[in-house]
């Protein structure tokens, strides 16, 4: 490759908004139902049916909006965009074109070259559509509207990324924000986050765009990585082999790490957008945005300055913990019932960090609660467990989010403080050892690390070690 | 004077004390339907058995006290774009051949309030889009005061069936006429009334930014009677309007002593029958005799109305019409090779003649590189059409004129020329586009014994303006 490339990158992203009602009807959004049991004649489309806007949309948005530094559109409207579709139930999707809610923004990102401000085109609103289901054995598809209407925005951004970092680092900014403000759990693996990529190349110094490509199907962000690495080779590829690269919306194959073409430019549907009639424009008033920026609550950047300043953690604690909402929360949740600050992140970035990379987990997924944390810390701090035992019952807690008190007494778990019994343990341990206790004495100080742990495990992980290093000291 | 005699009002005075009962107005209409609907074929479906079961409800109801509204028992039909839990709704196309909807429209559910027996669904063009009622899957409605001619339309068949006498008032829908001019042509009282008074909930939709559901009935004290009744704030339809003002009956008064009425001239111009203008203007002079102050202006952009209208109305209608595509409900074709093969062969199956025209028409105004020169340029239309009427009622109470250019055409003759047919709306369809009511009441005959209709056109939300003028009017001329 003789020529110096450059990677140009827009991105539009569908957050599915944690409302508990659809966005134009009463149904509920939860996850998981029986085909069709959340559904009515409006989100399914009967004849006669009208839409109803949930009010709640429409502060998410804002609060979205105003937290990536977007204008607010203060008379914005929904516009009917036509395509035929089983999935769609009337044929036409309620969304945003010409009045989107959001305009102008902007988040800053971590760059390369130190901070890097990407900038947000707009952000409109607009109802998912229904899950098609495809049954070979039946020959034949379903569908299930449980999820028509569930509410969407869709985040669209300037072509102002120029590599698969910035990519990331925008959406993991994106995600944070979004989850911050509570507007949804953005999970890219179930789908309440779906990224579709904007790409394209040219010579480094070029002003113009090349031809660019959209990259669909994207279910994590080592999948956005690799289709980004993949597509910008293959557009690479074909300028430098004297052909051109054709605008159209590619599917990208994780497992194959291959993307294919779906449909090109030519083959793009007219939706036919007009102005959606059924409903009357939605006017936001100063005070409105007002009263949405007042209830803001508090995003990472003065989370992790109130960390540092209030609970003294160290900077580089308050980063981790505040990557995930969930465990920003668990935090203050832990210490707000008197566990030390200190304690609890070290819980959060030791034992939770390593529990979640060995589970396969993200931060997202905990599921234990700050009252078992803060009773576990406790037991620690009184003395009635010892530090291995604490490991085994964090990993309960952990897992099945066990009381640990109960798990401690239930168990028989409390340390061993009984002097005398350890006493009599210790001297079998010494006495079968003796090559040990001969080191020891010839000042291999590593030999009673040893010692130690064989009386750790002639009781079962109970002793105290305070106690037991006492003992063999004296013994010794 | 029989029971069918009545007007709705008088009929439950009737029943209210105890002279008629709930059965026997339903029986007399069922006769009736038995004697005439082979010759005019009104209804799409008549609901004889639930028409029975529902007067004993009612019946029952009255007489302990519960329903004491000025409707209460009184047989009603209702246009069959109007979903009714558990009765067939067809819009009298075939690709809703087989549609049972799960839940009535609310203006139908404010009249079973008010403890109205549905008799059946009227016959109309198919989705609403037709003005002779002859575009129906089920059979031409007939006038039924000269079977050669068409009803009009699209409410035809509502019209009709009060004309009849196969019910007592009917409910219809208006896009851009659909209940003022087949009244006018069957020689009834029909109103649309300000966009955003009914709800349109239940309302399968043709053009959504200008349908509006109202009643046809016997007289004007009728049509106030149901208007009050199916008048309603509804939260499931973002465009109804909260009103403190829908006591409509209160304007049932004979004075228009002071009250400014301006003629547009531009209603009066070419293509207007002489003798519908004789009668127009005659009834203009019994106004006046009245104590009105009668005075012809100019209101301008009429004739930018129809081209307006066709493109905003077929534009929704493409996109609301969208959802009949034989996946959910309705009708499917019976063989096909893949999806999109079965949308198409559905839809040119299930939709006659006229709605295609209208898809196509609508697809074409919204397709990209279009949107701007014909939707967009419409829009603005509209806006000024509204600016006009709105500088007409700085000066008016109220704006009278014709209905429609002639009197019923015969069968046959209007679908052959649909250009032709739209331009029969050119004085309805402005109404639609504003937003504003407008009453049409009878004004005499013309030579063949046809009826004709008077239009009485008020600003938004000032029904009661109108409704005071044609009653005084229909008063003068009893």
């Amino acid at each position: 490759m003789s020529k110096e490339y450059e990677t140009v990158i827009g991105l539009e992203v569908h957050v599915e908004l944690a409302t508990k009602t659809k966005i134009f009807c009463g149904c509920s959004t939860a996850f998981g139902a029986e085909p069709n049991a959340h559904t009515c004649p409006v989100c399914t489309g009967m004849p006669g049916s009208l839409p109803v806007l949930n009010k709640q949309v429409v502060e998410y948005a804002m609060a979205v909006g105003i937290a990536t530094n977007c204008n607010i559109t203060q008379y914005c409207k929904f516009d009917r965009k036509n395509y035929f579709y089983p999935d769609n139930p009337q044929n036409y999707q309620i969304s945003q074109l010409y009045l989107p809610i959001c305009r102008d923004g902007y988040v800053e990102i971590k760059g390369e070259n130190g901070t890097k401000k990407v900038g947000i085109h707009e952000i409109h609103m607009e109802e998912d559509a229904g899950k098609l289901i495809h049954s070979e054995w039946d020959d034949c598809s379903m569908v299930d509207y449980n999820r028509s209407g569930v509410p969407l925005i869709e985040i669209v951004s300037e072509p102002d990324m120029r590599s698969a970092d910035e990519v990331i680092a925008y959406l993991d900014k994106l995600r944070l924000i979004i989850q911050y403000l509570g507007a949804s759990d953005c999970k890219l693996n179930e789908g309440s986050m779906r990224a579709d990529v904007n790409l394209s190349v040219r010579e480094v110094g070029a002003k113009e765009f090349g031809t660019r490509t959209e990259m669909k199907n994207l279910n994590s962000f080592k999948a956005i990585a690799r289709a980004i690495e993949n597509e910008r080779e293959r557009q690479i590829d074909l300028i430098e082999s004297g052909e051109a690269v054709v605008q159209e919306t590619r599917r990208w194959d994780d497992n194959k790490e291959y993307s294919y073409a779906m449909r090109s430019k030519e083959d793009a549907q007219d939706y036919r957008y007009f102005p959606e009639p059924d409903l009357v424009p939605i006017v936001i008033s100063d005070e409105w945005i007002d009263e949405v920026k007042s209830r803001q609550p508090e995003l990472r950047d003065e989370k992790m300055a109130r960390y540092e300043a209030d609970y003294k953690i160290p900077a580089y604690d308050a980063d981790i913990i505040t990557s995930s909402k969930k465990m920003a929360d668990i935090f203050e949740q832990t210490v707000e019932l008197g566990a030390n600050p200190k304690k609890v992140s070290n819980y959060l970035m030791g034992e939770t960090m390593r529990l979640l990379k060995e589970n396969d987990m993200d931060a997202d997924e905990i599921s234990f609660s700050p009252k078992n944390l803060a009773a576990l810390i406790k037991l620690i701090d009184a003395g009635t467990i010892n530090s291995s035992v604490a490991k085994e019952v964090f990993e309960k807690i952990f897992s099945d989010d066990i009381e640990p008190e109960k798990y401690v007494e239930e168990n028989g778990l409390k340390m061993d403080n009984d002097e005398d019994g350890l006493r009599k343990i210790i001297e079998e341990v010494v006495a079968a050892n003796p090559q040990s206790v001969e080191d020891y004495r010839n000042g291999k100080e590593k030999a009673i690390g040893f010692l130690v742990g064989q009386t750790m495990k002639a009781t079962k992980g109970k002793a105290n070690p305070g106690i037991i290093n006492k003992i063999l000291k004296e013994l010794l | 004077m029989g029971i069918l005699d009545f007007t709705a009002v008088e009929l439950a005075e009737k029943i209210k004390s105890k002279e008629v009962s709930v059965r026997e107005a339903v029986d007399a209409v069922l006769e009736q339907i038995d004697k005439t609907e082979e010759n005019y074929n009104c209804y799409v479906t008549v609901d004889r058995e639930g028409a029975i079961k529902k007067a004993e409800e009612v019946q029952k109801k009255i007489d302990a006290g519960e329903i004491d509204g000025p409707l209460a028992g009184v047989p009603v039909a209702i246009k069959d774009n109007m979903c009714t839990e558990g009765l067939l709704t067809t819009c009298s196309s075939k690709i809703l051949g087989n549609f049972i909807p799960t839940f009535s429209s609310e203006a139908v559910l404010n009249l079973e309030k008010a403890g109205a027996v549905i008799i059946g669904k009227t016959n109309m063009d198919e989705f609403a889009m037709g003005s002779t009622t002859e575009t129906s899957a089920y059979g031409v409605t007939r006038n039924p005061r000269n079977p050669e001619h068409v009803p009009g339309g699209s409410s035809g068949g509502s019209a009709a069936a009060v004309a009849a006498n196969e019910c007592f008032y009917a409910l219809g829908s208006d896009t851009g006429g659909s209940i003022r001019q087949p009244a006018g042509y069957c020689g009834v009282v029909g109103m649309k009334p300000t966009y955003s008074t009914v709800s349109r909930y239940g309302l399968i939709a043709y053009g959504s930014s200008l349908d509006q559901i109202g009643p046809l009935s016997k007289d004007v004290r009728d049509c106030a009677t149901i208007l009050e009744v199916i008048a309603s704030h509804d939260p499931k339809d973002s465009t109804s309007v909260k009103r403190d003002d829908t006591d409509f009956t209160s304007a049932l008064v004979e004075d228009v002593k002071g009250m400014k009425i301006g003629i547009p001239k531009d209603y009066l111009g070419e293509g207007l029958d002489p003798e519908v203008r004789d009668a127009v203007l005659k009834a203009a002079e019994v106004l006046k005799d009245k104590g009105a102050i009668i005075e012809e202006f100019d209101l301008g952009l009429v004739e930018y109305a129809i081209p307006a209208y066709y493109t905003i109305a077929a534009a929704e209608a493409s996109s609301n019409l969208e959802r009949f595509d034989g996946i959910k409900y309705g009708y499917r074709t019976e063989e096909f090779t893949d999806l999109h093969n079965m949308y198409k062969k559905t839809r040119s199956e299930g939709f006659g003649p006229e709605v295609k025209r209208r898809i196509m028409l609508g697809s074409f105004v919204l397709s990209s590189g279009y949107y701007d020169a014909y939707y967009l340029k419409a829009l603005r239309v509209k806006a000024l059409i509204k600016k006009a009427f709105d500088d007409a009622f700085a000066k008016y109470d109220v704006i009278l004129g014709p209905v429609a250019p002639t009197t019923a055409p015969k069968l046959g003759e209007s679908l052959s020329d649909p250009i032709k047919m739209y331009l029969g709306d050119i004085y309805t369809i402005s109404l639609n586009l504003a937003g504003l009511p407008g009453i049409c009441l009878p004004c005499g005959e013309d030579s063949n014994g046809l009826p004709i209709g008077l239009q009485l056109i008020g600003d938004c939300f000032k029904e009661k303006n109108i409704i005071r003028a044609a009653f005084t009017y229909e008063q003068s001329v009893k």
